[in-house]
């Protein structure tokens, strides 16, 4: 059954099968072209709230979902934590809940804590949209990386893909692999010891109850044996599709798609590797270490990038790397989020009108 | 569509031909009353607005020997009804590659019903640029009582007068096994 996504939430990658996303991508692909529009602005969303609730600094994400936001014509207020009440004590469920005594349609949140998008959908009417939570998930990052490999790839299917770098707290690994996996790629993850979790289960498990649906690409790689029960199968299914390498020599060998995560110096004094020139001598991506991948391999770095430690600065620049178009495509999805979960709940809309 | 809901084709209004033909005269009129092809930026409304849309482009070409721009519609961002419809329906693209200024343009559906769908695609339109003029050709028009707004076609393939519960249906071999226009109704309506 080809459900497409129109929930109220998009809260992370794991709750989707692989139809939602293509068809998320879909729709974002239709909307890019507004952004290139003298006008860039259509009225779908006219009268529309949107909350930009950021309790963690960001300018990318943040501008993103606001432009996407006014682009459709609805109204996006941004608050920021060093500006909100919660500064004075208030906990995080009151000041979701008094957001939601203003009627907004949509709440996109950020924090530092896995799960708290989760924990305002609970209470909240309005559509909650995941805009990172800890090391949890970062749907919308995953979907434009999605977005940007399919523009230059033309599908995701079969694809090889290396993830290098902090894997451990990045929720951009994260979605990137729940979303990578589910469309049949091959995902390959290295990085420091101390930064790679070992246990496949715990990276793209947690989802005990096996939701219909969810990762059917490779399920079938398995031949999905009924005897084994669904999370099991899950498990075994996807680990297939996922391998941690030891040197990031081995993850990028053969890759059509090297994605850098970002080195995050503000988790340095947890001594996780020894220095940043350690790192970026072992880890960083050079041109020497590029060339081990396919020929016409691309490069996607989430941002904002530490150039010259994860990413070199010539491999930054040249055209193998799509990092713009990762900001530009951005846009395009968080347009087609906003649209697809502010619009009710799922009827089937045929037009029959003639 | 007509499988979905169950629809019984009452009667059957244009073949394969007939439509051939009121393409013709739609792509001549549309040549006469603008004295020529030049500045003519052919529009599609999708979904079916846009093979009539081009078979209308080929028309002209071969009347004129030039080739009238030619562009694609979809009106779903800029429909009145996106707050009552339930889920948000799909979006298509809009492609509209060349400038809209200082041109005529001829938006191009299947059917005129209540004037929405039109409404619709002029603001559309209007975001894009400043057209000369805008003008409007339809296959069908079912009638000024069905309109709800006050929305004319410029250039009529056929005028059928029809019932509320009755539906129109253009079939197009992009989209359809044959090559005609039908009116259907629900059973028992």
């Amino acid at each position: 059954m080809n459900k497409p996504f129109h929930r109220k939430d998009l809260l992370g990658i794991r709750d989707l099968t692989a139809e939602q996303i293509i068809g998320i991508l879909d729709t974002a692909e239709n909307f890019s072209e507004i952004s290139n529009r003298e006008v860039k602005k259509v009225p779908t969303l006219r009268g529309k709230t949107v909350i930009n609730l950021f309790f963690e600094a960001s300018t990318r994400t943040r501008t993103s979902f606001e432009l996407a936001a006014k682009r459709l014509s609805a109204d996006a207020v941004n608050i920021s934590v060093s500006s909100s009440s919660v500064s004075k004590g208030e906990s995080l469920l009151d000041t979701a809940m008094n957001l939601d005594a203003m009627a907004p349609d949509c709440i996109v949140v950020r924090h530092s804590s896995a799960g708290v998008p989760h924990q305002l959908a609970k209470v909240s009417k309005a559509a909650i949209v995941n805009a990172g939570d800890g090391a949890n998930e970062h749907p919308t990052q995953a979907l434009l990386d999605a977005m940007t490999i399919r523009e230059h790839k033309k599908h995701i299917e079969g694809l090889e893909i290396a993830i290098v770098g902090d894997i451990l707290h990045s929720r951009v690994a994260r979605s990137n692999i729940h979303l990578l996996t589910k469309m049949g790629a091959k995902v390959r993850v290295a990085g420091p010891g101390t930064l790679v979790p070992r246990d496949f289960a715990y990276l793209i498990g947690g989802n005990p109850t096996g939701r219909e649906g969810v990762h059917a690409a490779t399920l079938s790689s398995t031949g999905g044996s009924p005897s084994i029960s669904e999370s099991n199968t899950l498990a075994t299914g996807r680990v297939s599709a996922l391998t941690v390498c030891d040197h990031i020599e081995d993850a990028i060998r053969g890759a059509d798609v090297v994605m850098i995560l970002r080195i995050q110096r503000e988790r340095q004094d947890s001594a996780y590797f020894p220095t940043l020139r350690e790192y970026a001598i072992h880890y960083g991506l050079t041109n020497r270490r590029l060339d081990l991948a396919k020929k016409d391999a691309i490069v996607l770095h989430p941002g904002p990038m530490n150039r010259g430690i994860e990413l070199a600065s010539d491999v930054a620049d040249s055209s193998r790397s799509l990092i713009l178009d990762q900001v530009k495509y951005g846009v395009a999805v968080r347009m087609a989020v906003l649209y697809l979960s502010t619009g009710g709940t799922a009827i089937s809309s045929s037009k029959g009108e003639q | 569509m007509a499988d979905e809901l169950n629809l019984v084709e009452k009667s059957r209004i244009m073949d394969s031909t007939a439509m051939k033909r009121a393409l013709r005269r739609l792509a001549t009129e549309i040549v006469e009353s603008n004295h020529g092809a030049e500045d003519l930026y052919i529009v599609g409304i999708r979904r079916r607005g846009v093979p009539l849309a081009e078979r209308i482009v080929n028309q002209i070409e071969s009347i004129e020997g030039h080739r009238p721009l030619y562009g694609i519609l979809d009106i779903t961002l800029y429909r009145d009804d996106l707050s009552t419809v339930g889920a948000n329906p799909i979006v298509n693209r809009t492609e509209l590659e060349y400038d809209v200024d200082g041109k005529v343009v001829v938006l191009v559906d299947d059917v005129l019903y209540t004037g929405r769908t039109i409404r619709a695609a002029m603001d559309q339109l209007m975001d894009f640029g400043r057209p000369r003029r805008v003008q409007l050709a339809v296959l069908i028009d079912r009638g000024t009582e069905h309109r709800e707004l006050p929305i004319q076609a410029d250039f009529v393939g056929k005028k059928v007068p029809t019932k509320q519960t009755e539906i129109i249906k253009v079939m197009l071999t992009e989209f359809d096994d044959i090559e005609a226009v039908g009116i259907f109704e629900k059973p028992g309506e």
